[in-house]
């Protein structure tokens, strides 16, 4: 036993059946389980879905209220993840590159949103925006509706998916150093011309999976924009809130078509993150 | 380290060419950015909560169906950390430590439930254990029901803490110990175990602050049945429907204060196992 294991030194014991049976064991719990939690559900959605064929779920999300549901969640996503990627750069240089009092709450503050559950997210706004929040007034009376309307769904998506592309950068940021920066800045480059050239493409894959994970909750998101949009069909309603009105109403080959297109977006984004976690590696 | 030191001889700030001007104002805009989004809005849940002074607060968290509602949250948030650890763990190892057809395909899965979003992690797990269950499985409506949507939504928390860590143990720690004829689960729990308690808390700690705020997965599946599977984000939603926002702040701070704690306490837990690891 001893001298077999210290001729094969990277696999202790394995040879030994009992210990093969013991890995097997441990493998099939580990696969059971994740097949019983997530494989064959998802899988299941997909299957019922098309069950009855193509038809019905391509009525269910080409009906106006689908189509209106998909491009307002686009909306949300593009206005909420570049104003959050702009916020994430900038908020990691500071925090990474600068000193100054008060920085452990400002990092400590920049994860609460990971930490609140998006209900109170949503309650958080209507206290603000709403009609008889801290500002929902004022701005009422000038015209401007937040709370049941686009503004207060995308502030809702801007919270939720805030922390993502600052926590994805910060190490990255960390690990590169700012050796580069101080070069280019003593060879003459302005401020600009260094993050441009330097600081920008040396954390690009870390900024890119900020990003993809900004996305993906954004898309997504649900409880913190049921709070805010008042879930008016056809107005302020979102991909994931269209799923949920369907399922109520009984229709479920329209709540499962709908699911579809955000399962496969989600699929996507799983795609593009292994990707970029791998350039991030080679990198 | 060489450019290390070129900074100690050089001048301050000559290094990176950012006056101080634009520093203030990047840190400025961080902040204000930072306040509108986050901290104001949080600022008005507090006030909201307090307004009617703390005899009112306190009636609101110590309604019967507030409680209820906040016991279940807590009760099943610790049932899935503790299944978490034990599951996470050796998924975690399964995927470091074997080999077997699929193993990168199930590897990158575990990500999904971050990139799914709740509400379809909800229809998805009523699919198969709802009430036309294929399997024959119902769980719909049911305290059961809310334990599985937050298993699924927190998967990834454990699984990938532990799997950088795992990937970094040094084997030959283990080696050493079955050399000196010590069993595979004196090896897991005496060498093992001990490198990894560090990464497993963090995991946990996440997972549990994850699914006190729990909403989206929980809203489908649970049938939001008061005093039996309401949870305390479904009852927060309840109370802002039904136009009680003071109410649902009180709640919220509650739940807030719950998982700040709960972060807190396992920040320390964690501290206190890395130096005893050592």
């Amino acid at each position: 036993m001893r001298g077999d294991r210290r001729k094969r030194p990277a696999r202790p014991g394995a040879p030994d059946s009992a210990h093969r049976v013991q890995r097997y064991g441990l493998r099939v719990a580990a696969v059971g389980y994740l097949a019983a939690l997530l494989i064959v559900p998802v899988a299941i959605i997909f299957v019922r879905t098309f069950e009855d064929g193509l038809g019905p779920p391509i009525d269910a999300i080409t009906s106006p209220e689908g189509r209106h549901a998909f491009w307002l969640t686009l909306v949300c996503v593009a206005v909420a993840v570049p104003l959050n990627t702009i916020f994430g750069v900038l908020a990691a240089l500071v925090l990474v590159r600068q000193k100054f009092r008060g920085k452990a709450i400002v990092n400590t503050l920049i994860d609460l949103p990971f930490a609140i559950s998006p209900v109170v997210i949503g309650l958080s706004l209507l206290l603000v925006y709403g009609i008889d929040g801290w500002i929902g007034g004022d701005l009422q009376e000038a015209g401007i509706k937040v709370i049941f309307s686009t503004p207060g769904m995308i502030l809702a998506t801007i919270f939720v998916s805030l922390p993502f592309v600052v926590r994805e950068t910060m190490p990255v940021l960390q690990e590169v150093g700012n050796e580069q920066e101080q070069a280019a800045s003593t060879l003459g480059a302005s401020g600009w011309q260094t993050f441009w050239r330097i600081t920008l493409p040396s954390i690009r894959w870390g900024v890119t999976y900020g990003v993809i994970l900004a996305t993906a909750r954004a898309l997504g998101e649900f409880g913190a924009v049921s709070v805010v949009s008042g879930r008016i069909s056809g107005e302020t309603e979102t991909l994931p809130l269209f799923v949920e009105k369907q399922f109520a109403n009984f229709d479920l080959a329209g709540a499962y078509a709908a699911a579809i297109v955000l399962a496969l977006i989600a699929l996507a984004v799983l795609l593009s993150m292994n990707l970029s976690r791998r350039k991030e590696r080679s990198a | 380290m060489a450019a290390n030191d070129a900074t100690v001889t050089s001048p301050p700030r000559v290094g990176i060419r950012s006056p101080v001007g634009s520093e203030v104002l990047s840190r400025g805009v961080v902040t204000l950015w930072l306040s509108v989004i986050v901290l104001i809005p949080l600022a008005a849940v507090v006030e909201h909560s307090l307004q009617d002074g703390l005899g009112e607060f306190w009636e609101a968290i110590t309604e019967p169906e507030a409680i209820a509602a906040i016991r279940l949250t807590v009760i099943s948030s610790l049932i899935i950390v503790a299944i978490n650890a034990a599951m996470g763990t050796l998924i975690a190892w399964v995927l470091v430590r074997d080999e077997f057809p699929g193993k990168r395909i199930v590897n990158s899965l575990i990500d999904l439930p971050f990139a799914l979003p709740t509400i379809v992690a909800g229809l998805t797990l009523l699919a198969l254990y709802g009430e036309n269950s294929p399997i024959g499985v119902s769980m719909a409506y049911t305290k059961a029901a809310v334990v599985l949507a937050l298993l699924f939504v927190t998967l990834p928390f454990v699984v990938r803490a532990v799997q950088p860590v795992l990937l970094e143990v040094d084997r030959e720690m283990e080696e050493a110990a079955a050399s000196l004829g010590a069993s595979r689960r004196r090896i897991f729990r005496s060498v093992l175990l001990p490198n990894l308690t560090p990464a497993i808390v963090a995991g946990c700690a996440l997972a549990f602050a994850r699914a006190l705020g729990e909403y989206g997965s929980l809203v489908l599946i649970t049938g939001n049945v008061p005093f039996d599977t309401q949870v305390a984000s479904v009852y927060i939603f309840g109370r802002i429907e039904s136009d009680a926002p003071a109410s649902a702040a009180a709640v919220s701070v509650l739940l807030l204060f719950l998982s700040v704690l709960a972060l807190m306490a396992l920040n320390l837990i964690s501290k206190w196992s890395s130096r005893h690891a050592r």
